[in-house]
């Protein structure tokens, strides 16, 4: 599986995105410069955490518009696996690949944590490996995670199943429904506060985000990369 | 050259957290009398002539950039000409 991790100005997550596929789950991975233009040849599609552009306007408003997002929006057109974390769930609302905006957190501050989440959907291609309602603990940091939809876009959400990670216990930031990550309908492009690649090694005290990395590449064995060898 | 002022304020069903903190403020310095207090953006353009429809324009890029409308309203002003 050959990964792509778009770089912005500003991203800061970038390099545990990498480190977490490269030595995590021992695949191929590239960084992008947010001023390519194509992704042809990748089989997922990362965005880190950070800060791109500076936050300024809104966060992710700016990113949206970079050289590379007419590339990420055709990747998952295509159904390829798009994970946006933190940032990269600000972008990817502000693209319109998922429904809703983010606010201020709720107590104005800036949170860096590891929190409880709950794997509300272990049915799609990104939490395969979780149980459902299985509680996993997953590192926090960020100022405006306040997810917000209207209660329309909150009961299809629900209805059709995209609501994945909720904050269990204390919700630390005042997101609707204690959303923590969400996911589109046709189920291949997520989006999550919560930093999987912080929890990806052993060695820093912390796996459980490793499976979720590790879900996306069974998904491409038992799919994208079948077709390819049969 | 026109003068665009842009306006953008949270929609009312959205909670303004920092208007909140800033509305207790206020009201222990004892100005009680404040109800409520909405923080918003205003945005300033310079916007040269152009065949385009200047109001078209301004609504398009506050539509797609300037305010995110799932959260956000917006209101502009179109001022007179601006001598460059």
């Amino acid at each position: 599986m050959k990964t792509a991790v778009i770089v912005f100005p500003g991203s800061n997550c970038d390099q545990d995105m990498y480190y977490a596929i490269r030595d995590g789950l021992g695949e191929e991975v590239d960084y992008v410069w947010h001023a390519e233009t194509s992704l042809d040849g990748y089989d997922a599609v990362m965005i880190p955490g950070g800060f791109s552009y500076g936050d300024y306007l809104r966060s992710g408003a700016i990113a949206r518009f970079a050289g590379i997002m007419p590339a990420v929006v055709k990747a998952a057109g295509e159904g390829k696996p798009v994970l946006g974390v933190c940032n990269g769930f600000q972008i990817l609302l502000e693209a319109g690949l998922l429904p809703g905006a983010m606010l201020k957190n709720r107590d104005l501050k800036f949170i860096c944590d590891t929190v409880r989440l709950k794997v509300e959907n272990n049915k799609t291609l990104f939490t395969s490996l979780y149980k459902k309602d299985e509680i996993i603990r997953i590192p926090i940091a960020h100022g405006e995670g306040n997810y917000f939809c209207d209660d329309k876009t909150l009961r299809s959400l629900n209805d059709h199943g995209q609501i994945i990670f909720t904050y269990d216990g204390e919700n630390p930031n005042g997101s609707k429904a204690n959303i923590a990550g969400i996911i589109n309908r046709t189920g291949n492009v997520l989006g999550m506060m919560p930093h999987p690649e912080r929890a990806a090694d052993a060695l820093l005290g912390n796996e459980d985000g490793l499976r979720l990395f590790q879900s996306i590449l069974n998904h491409w064995r038992e799919t994208a990369h079948a077709a390819y060898t049969s | 050259m026109k003068k665009v002022k842009v306006f953008i304020t949270l929609k009312e069903s959205v909670l303004d957290p920092q208007g909140q903190a800033v509305m207790q403020s206020l009201h222990n310095m004892d100005y009680k009398n404040v109800r409520d207090v909405r923080i918003g953006k205003y945005i300033e353009l310079e916007m040269e002539d152009s065949a385009a429809d200047i109001k078209e324009q301004v609504e398009a890029l506050c539509d797609k950039l300037l305010a995110n409308t799932v959260i956000e309203n917006y209101r502009y002003e179109i001022g007179e000409e601006v001598r460059s």
